[in-house]
């Protein structure tokens, strides 16, 4: 009877010294894989290709701005495919320590440029489902697009986005997104 | 578990370092548990007072104090519940549990149910309004600021009283909400003004007399008292010299003005027989400024909770989503407005339901708001963001400029003669109010310092889609970030909730009194030097 016991005591240890190296391993696996995932570079999809500097956009250290850095963006043939690119760069997920305004997930549809220099930018529904909801990510995430096209594209006067194809009155219920916006430097740290 | 016993546990097992902290803890508490007062409870033929215990600033009622009144029954089965039944409806209590089951329905309190030294239970006085309304035979409203518990259709208007100096008289302002019309007459002394009403509510005028300091100093209005259950006594100085009342009713409200003007220096009241209302001839009343004088400029405030139904808003970590924070913060802010300025407060919306941008804004419009609030909570990229933000609105410079040269447009009016009309654009309504909101704005900021905290930039402008149509003073309030873990759980708490709201009450009364100013000094620039 005691040996018995004795054995199905060994048994449980044995399995949870089992599962706990597992959990362990996994773990320290996890941690490896982190810093892979997130040097993702802001210029994918990386083709080899000309290339142009753009300044993109991200959320400044503090939080409430953004802040402009210098990328390489490859390059576009005529202006409404230069955008597509910028806006694409824009889109792709953000080297630490650089955090994006745009939700993850979000994906660029298709982009217009009329003969007034206004840019429609149709973006994926996740910029408004996946977004925080605050307002001022919210317009940390609208001038993200719009100061990457009028700053670097001069051709762009301003830009209009829309969701899932269509004209929305907000992407999360402040900011008035029926009418092409400008540039917006106020927003961006000095 | 009792604190005590909990407290004594953690001195135990942790040493000095917490014996320290406990030691403020009860010190702190100490003081919390003492206060006691009452509320009264009014129903068509009688007044009877209940007492009340404040404890961690909550005011709680006896469980068998509201049997007495309401005719309950309460049992404490044995494993310390508590169900009161009302006519063969039962609501359970639970200790521990700010929580209530109403006929099988759950309904929050603000605490839980407590037991006093005496042994006797305390449930918090909300019960009466969000558990025991919901089974008893006749409608129960809780005026909690005026600490009044009105049983059945009661028409109990509040009233508020204001006193202005106007060069050697004065102005009494008698607001009465819901409208209720009243009768003035002097008998000697005393300026009596009845209501025809149930009873009045007047929580500035308790049962002493309580003083007008500027129309004491003039000798114009000692004190002001109620006489009875709807009349208000005021005293007369010796500087009284004649009265001239004027109604102005508005579709929610009464509002009585009283001028007053002085009589001869040093002449007591009762020297000169008053042949009241109106002794003639008036020593001065052509000084007095004219009874068609300005109203107050905030009469009407629409509130927007933000967001709602799917439309969650910002989420903090722990799940606290936006759409409540507004809504909990937005009704707590009517009744706060309503009772202690008289105004009447729109809300965009009382429910959980999802409004449409515009519709919020139609709600301020349509409804003649003189302000607009837009209540929200934030949220960040950047977790560690924190604080209160008021924003105005932003437009495209060309806008602005388009909607500043619309000029009032001549239209044919009956009888061959024609008449300015204003057309307001729905999409720039605001540009002519940005400079008020701007003030409403800062007058914000202020009231919330040492109360709420406030972001690096407490202040900015964004083209902010539910303030553009606004045609009134309109600010959005981001609370504070749902993204930061502490603002969360303060977010969520009535204590900081009560807090913005009571700052708030003060900065829309401020911003009110400014703008009343500035009207009284346009109509009477004499007046005002």
């Amino acid at each position: 009877m005691t040996r018995q016991r004795l054995l199905v005591i060994s048994a449980v240890v044995l399995f949870v010294a089992a599962i706990v190296l597992i959990v362990i391993v996994r773990q320290r696996a996890a941690r490896h894989i982190t810093p892979q995932a997130l040097a993702v570079p802001v210029t994918a999809p990386v083709k080899p290709g000309r290339k142009i500097k753009a300044l993109l956009f991200y959320v400044s250290m503090d939080g409430t701005k953004l802040t402009g850095v210098e990328r390489e963006v490859a390059y576009g043939d005529g202006h409404a495919e230069q955008a597509q690119q910028i806006v694409n760069a824009q889109l792709a997920a953000a080297a630490t320590p650089l955090v994006s305004a745009i939700p993850p997930g979000t994906t660029l549809r298709a982009l217009y440029l009329n003969e007034k220099g206004e840019a429609y930018v149709d973006l994926s529904k996740e910029v408004s489902t996946a977004h925080t909801g605050g307002s001022q990510d919210e317009a940390l995430t609208i001038y993200t697009i719009v100061n990457a096209l009028t700053t670097n594209l001069p051709a762009v006067k301003s830009v209009q986005l829309l969701v899932n194809g269509k004209e929305v009155d907000t992407l999360a219920g402040h900011i008035d997104l029926r009418e092409p916006l400008e540039k917006n430097l106020d927003l961006v740290e000095p | 578990m009792p604190s005590a016993l909990r407290l004594s546990l953690a001195l135990r097992y942790n040493g000095p370092v917490l014996r320290r902290t406990a030691l403020v803890i009860l010190l702190l508490s100490a003081p919390l548990f003492s206060q006691q007062n009452s509320f009264i409870v009014l129903t068509r033929d009688a007044r009877r007072a209940i007492a009340t215990t404040t404890v961690n600033e909550q005011d709680y009622v006896a469980l068998d104090d509201l049997a007495a009144v309401f005719q309950l029954t309460v049992r404490e089965d044995a494993i310390g519940g508590l169900t009161v039944g009302y006519k063969g409806k039962t609501i359970l209590l639970t200790p521990d549990q700010p929580l209530a089951s109403v006929s099988g329905r759950v309904v929050s309190l603000p605490a839980a149910p407590i037991r006093n030294a005496a042994r006797r239970w305390l449930v918090p006085v909300d019960f009466i309004s969000r558990a025991l309304s919901l089974v008893y035979d006749a409608k129960l409203t809780l005026r909690r600021p005026s600490r009044l518990v009105l049983v059945g259709d009661l028409r109990v208007p509040r009233v508020q009283i204001r006193y202005d100096a106007i060069g050697t008289g004065g102005r009494l302002t008698i607001d009465a909400t819901p409208r209720a019309a009243s009768t003035m007459s002097r008998d000697g002394d005393q300026l009596t003004m009845k209501f025809d009403a149930d009873a009045i509510d007047a929580a500035n005028v308790t049962g002493a007399a309580a003083a007008l300091p500027g129309a004491a100093a003039q000798g114009l209005i000692q004190s002001v008292r109620m006489a009875d259950a709807v009349t208000l006594a005021f005293t007369v100085g010796p500087r009284f010299g004649a009265f001239k009342i004027t109604s102005q009713p508005s579709d929610t409200s009464m509002r009585q003005t009283v001028d007053i003007a002085s009589g001869a220096p040093g002449q007591a009241p009762d020297a000169t027989p008053a042949p009241a209302p109106f002794p003639a001839p008036p020593p001065d009343l052509s000084a007095l400024t004219p009874s068609a004088a300005p109203v107050s400029s905030v009469r009407t405030i629409a509130i927007d909770a933000g967001h709602g139904g799917d439309d969650e808003g910002a989420k903090g970590a722990e799940g606290t989503k936006e759409k409540d924070v507004t809504l909990a913060v937005a009704r707590k802010l009517k009744a706060a407005l309503e009772s202690k300025m008289g105004v009447r407060v729109l809300l965009t919306r009382d429910e959980d339901r999802n409004v449409p941008i515009d519709d919020r804004t139609a709600v301020a419009n349509n409804g003649k708001a003189d302000l607009f609030i837009s209540l929200h909570a934030n949220a960040s990229w950047r977790p560690a963001l924190s604080g209160a933000t008021i924003s105005t609105a932003l437009f495209e410079h060309q806008a602005e400029q388009a909607a500043r040269a619309l000029a009032p447009e001549l239209v044919p009016a009956f009888g061959g003669a024609t008449r300015d009309i204003e057309f307001v654009p729905w999409d720039v309504a605001q540009i002519p109010h940005l400079e008020q909101s701007a003030t409403l704005a800062r007058v914000i900021e202020e009231s919330f310092h040492d109360h709420v905290p406030l972001a690096m930039t407490p202040i900015d402008a964004a083209p902010l889609r539910v303030l553009q149509p606004a045609n009134m003073p309109a600010v959005l309030l981001e609370m504070g970030y749902l993204t930061n873990p502490d603002q969360e759980k303060q977010l969520a708490g009535a204590d900081f909730q009560n807090t913005l709201v009571q700052a708030l009450v003060d900065a829309v009364v401020k911003f009110r009194d400014a703008m009343d100013d500035e009207r009284r000094a346009a109509a009477f620039p004499e007046a005002a030097k």
